[in-house]
């Protein structure tokens, strides 16, 4: 079965993302392998946003621009998102903008038959399904789901919104519509990256988060903060990103693994904090969600424009990692493992994600949750007969323990300090011991980091080196190559930050494809690997990378 | 067996010979030791300045940390651990200036920490700057013309918005100061106390002009009285009203809610999740 993509386009408060979320879970309940994304403006009303569903009987968690189905829900809508309309492709809409459009008077139908406005969106939904050859009950469980907080008689006239807009379009679809979705028997998770990322951070012993809201990070410790005591997490809003960071190191100082999350102009305020656990060891984890800046940039858009930044952010020299998962999946597993990381080595971990994989939600078979197994590296105290917090160590790393834990008193200190923790000023011994004990860790934790995953490397004559998000639309953008017959390949990174130890395939042209305009990872990669790239593939005007997007930025730079 | 000397450590005081922070030490540990405290069951907090030192010289848990960040870092560990007494030791730079809106949202918090502030009026450890308290008109290292800002009142600001435990001590009387200090360590909710430390490096009064100017609070002034307590904050004399000026009515601690119902025990004893409730949590993404 082919991939069918409907975009559902709409002003901020019509109702965008209820009726993509409703249209997808109905698609994931019928089994089908649904990703979504979506794209909007800063504002909570008006402009126009749109919510894109790509459905299909086998996952591929990739965005993709051009829609088979496209629901707008006002004209401006349709003026801007018809460029996205594929030729041949069916517009669903209040008034005939195009020849051959299924014409559903969503409101009229709902003020009239239903004798309330608030039905329109269901009326709307339930005409996707219809177009969509969908049966005609579909919905129904999802909508009890969505409404039953609401009461029976609300559930009961969703139902019937649900219908009225099935038989209009499915009168109106006889001989236009080829498609078909009759219930399957998969079954998939369909979760959201902001989903992900917190339910690993639980999984991952997570007791402790702050935050100050910032899009596209604020999800994060929304869902935390809505499951706080039933998971023993304490959440807080911080008045600021400062006092975020500054809260969980305390936190993690106080024996609780402890993280914040932020975006691009959080985490620069977040930076002194970065370079404070360097300093003191007090492990924390940071999810940075890239928007496009500098400054407030683009809020609401995606980009990988922060890599070097979280690379580099803290003054001083000191061992940090830097993460960046490629699917929900994989967020929720570099969540545990960047607390591990963290604890282990008593550093920062930075986690990248971005607008894509924050708002996308992904079909997932399985999460293999028993993979990712959290770690405790805090120290026995009964270890020591006089414990040094800052003990000088051959592998860099000091037995941790917390206050409050046993009678052996525990410091953190900013200053340089002695083995206890003290302020010192010997230049000859002490200072350089210590900043000699913080850097050896790095070695140590460039034995652990992992490998990029290569796909179809083997006969590639050219190699798409990637990072994050940007995963499914880099190894789609293969596949779709590979179908020209042109060797090509991917090298993506999830581990980037200390670069793992690695080989690069001989002979091969390397290319870097990024969300970014400098090319980022590839500047990384050559400093620490000695490589040349032949050529980039480069996005940054706030949209994600797709997979045609890459294929025809490949030919046009070939 | 509690030795009275078991804050006592062997650390080298970086702090100019007879400065009045001395004081505020001897009052701290005489505090600590009033209090029957042991030095694992404190953790002392503090960010940059000569105040911010003070950790190192008490033998106890502390965290050392960045200029004007202690109140968050302390939240971090009372939070995670409300077994452990967490005090703040900051100067008024690191405090009203660099951290100031870390100690209003603190206000609003309400944690049950002592947040001791060694109010010196300069800033001493750059070399004689002016800080949010110096007077105007006052000379320092910058303000060659004499200050011209007006200095923040912060104690009145704490009353303002029912910080419940306000106090006032002055360094150049450890007793008094040791009094108020257990009496705020021992206050359930956010106490702020400011130690009047006159510099005797930057400053030209000598401890004496504070000393001579000092205006204890009478038995008369009943601290509950909100509008009594901004009135001798606001006086011309406000700057050096000394003792227990305000304790606001009772209201919920910071955590309180979250500590009724996981309970009382450190975070660091929850271990790890059940992976019965990782399923949960992603079993509510299956649709069916």
């Amino acid at each position: 079965m082919k991939d069918c993509t409907i975009v559902i386009a709409g002003s901020a408060g019509e109702g965008v993302q209820t009726i993509g979320d409703v249209l997808a879970d109905t698609l994931s309940a019928q089994g089908y392998a649904v990703f979504t994304w979506q794209e909007y403006e800063s504002r909570v009303r008006g402009g126009q946003n749109s919510y894109t569903i790509r459905v299909r009987e086998a996952p591929l968690n990739a965005p993709v621009i051009e829609a088979d189905i496209l629901l707008c829900l006002n004209p401006g809508a349709f003026a801007k998102y018809v460029p996205r309309l594929k030729p041949g492709g069916i517009l669903v809409a209040e008034e005939p903008h195009l020849d051959g459009a299924i014409v559903v008077p969503f409101k009229d139908k709902a003020k009239k038959e239903l004798g309330n406005l608030i039905y329109a969106n269901t009326i709307a939904v339930g005409a996707l399904t219809g177009v969509l050859g969908m049966d005609r009950r579909a919905m129904d469980g999802i909508l009890e789901r969505h409404f039953a907080g609401k009461g029976l008689e609300v559930v009961e006239h969703n139902r019937k919104a649900a219908a009225l807009g099935y038989d209009a379009a499915d009168e109106a679809c006889r001989d236009a519509c080829p498609w078909s979705f009759p219930k399957r028997d998969g079954s998939y998770y369909l979760v959201g990256g902001n989903e992900a990322l917190p339910i690993g951070a639980a999984h991952g012993g997570c007791r402790f988060i702050a935050a100050y809201p910032m899009t596209p990070s604020t999800g994060i410790i929304t869902y935390l903060a809505r499951r706080a005591e039933e998971l023993s997490i304490f959440c807080e809003q911080a008045e600021d990103e400062i006092a975020a960071i500054n809260m969980a190191l305390g936190a993690s100082f106080a024996g609780a693994r402890a993280m914040t999350s932020t975006s691009g102009g959080g985490f620069a305020l977040m930076v002194e904090g970065i370079s404070l656990s360097g300093m003191t060891e007090v492990p924390v984890v940071i999810v940075l969600a890239q928007r496009p800046g500098p400054a407030t940039g683009l809020p609401t858009r995606t980009g990988q424009g922060d890599l070097l930044f979280a690379i580099h952010a803290g003054h001083g020299e000191f061992p940090k990692a830097v993460l960046a998962p490629s699917c929900a999946k994989d967020a929720f597993h570099k969540m545990v493992r960047a607390f591990n990381l963290a604890d282990q080595f008593q550093i920062p971990v930075v986690v990248m994600s971005d607008q894509l994989l924050a708002d996308a939600r992904f079909s997932i078979y399985d999460f293999e949750t028993e993979k990712a197994v959290p770690i405790s590296y805090l120290a026995d105290p009964g270890r020591f007969e006089v414990y040094r917090r800052y003990a000088v160590t051959e592998d860099g790393i000091s037995p941790r323990l917390y206050p409050g834990q046993s009678s052996h008193l525990v410091t953190a200190d900013s200053d340089e300090h002695n083995e206890w923790g003290h302020i010192t000023e010997d230049l000859a011994e002490t200072a350089p011991a210590m900043a000699a004990k913080r850097l050896r860790k790095m070695e140590q934790m460039r034995k652990v980091m992992g490998a990029p995953e290569a796909y179809r490397t083997e006969d590639a004559e050219d190699v798409f080196c990637a990072w994050g998000s940007s995963f499914g639309a880099v190894k789609e953008a293969v596949d779709l190559l590979r179908e020209e017959s042109i060797p090509v390949g991917m090298l993506h990174w999830t581990e980037i930050w200390p670069l793992p130890h690695f080989s690069f395939p001989e002979g091969v042209r390397l290319w870097t494809v990024e969300n970014n305009r400098t090319a980022q990872l590839g500047t990384i990669l050559r400093y620490g690997y000695g490589i040349t790239f032949s050529a980039h593939i480069l996005r940054n005007d706030g949209l994600p990378l797709t997979a045609d997007f890459i294929r025809r930025s490949y030919h046009e730079s070939t | 067996m509690r030795a009275p000397d078991r804050f006592q450590n062997d650390v080298e005081i970086q702090w100019c010979p007879e400065c009045p922070n001395f004081g505020i030490l001897t009052a701290m540990k005489g505090a600590l030791v009033a209090l029957n405290k042991n030095p694992q069951e404190i953790c002392l907090v503090s960010g940059i300045g000569q105040a911010a030192k003070l950790p190192h010289y008490l033998r106890c848990n502390f965290f050392n940390g960045l200029h004007g960040r202690a109140i968050p870092v302390a939240l971090g560990i009372h939070t995670v651990n409300p077994e452990l007494t967490t005090i703040v030791t900051t100067g008024e730079g690191d405090c009203y200036g660099e951290g100031g809106n870390h100690l209003l949202h603190a206000f609003r918090r309400n944690p049950n920490i002592t947040v001791v502030v060694h109010n010196n009026e300069i800033y001493a450890l750059t070399k004689g700057q002016g800080s949010p308290t110096t007077p105007v008109g006052e000379f320092r290292s910058l303000q060659v013309r004499g200050v011209e800002m007006t200095p923040l009142n912060m104690l009145a600001v704490a009353v303002l918005h029912d910080c419940p435990f306000v106090a006032r001590g002055f360094a150049g009387d450890p007793e008094q100061l040791k009094a108020l200090l257990v009496e705020a360590i021992r206050f359930e909710g956010m106490a702020l106390v400011e130690v009047i430390q006159p510099c005797i490096t930057w400053v030209r009064h000598p401890v004496s002009w504070y000393r001579e100017r000092l205006r204890p609070i009478d038995d008369t002034h009943n601290p509950e009285d909100k509008e009594a307590a901004l009135r001798l904050l606001m006086g011309k004399e406000g700057r050096f009203i000394v003792g227990c000026i305000y304790k606001g009515p009772k209201r919920p601690m910071f955590g309180e809610r979250f500590r009724q119902k996981v309970g009382l025990e450190p975070l660091a004893l929850k271990g790890f999740p059940d992976a019965s409730i990782t399923l949960n949590l992603l079993a509510q993404f299956k649709n069916q």
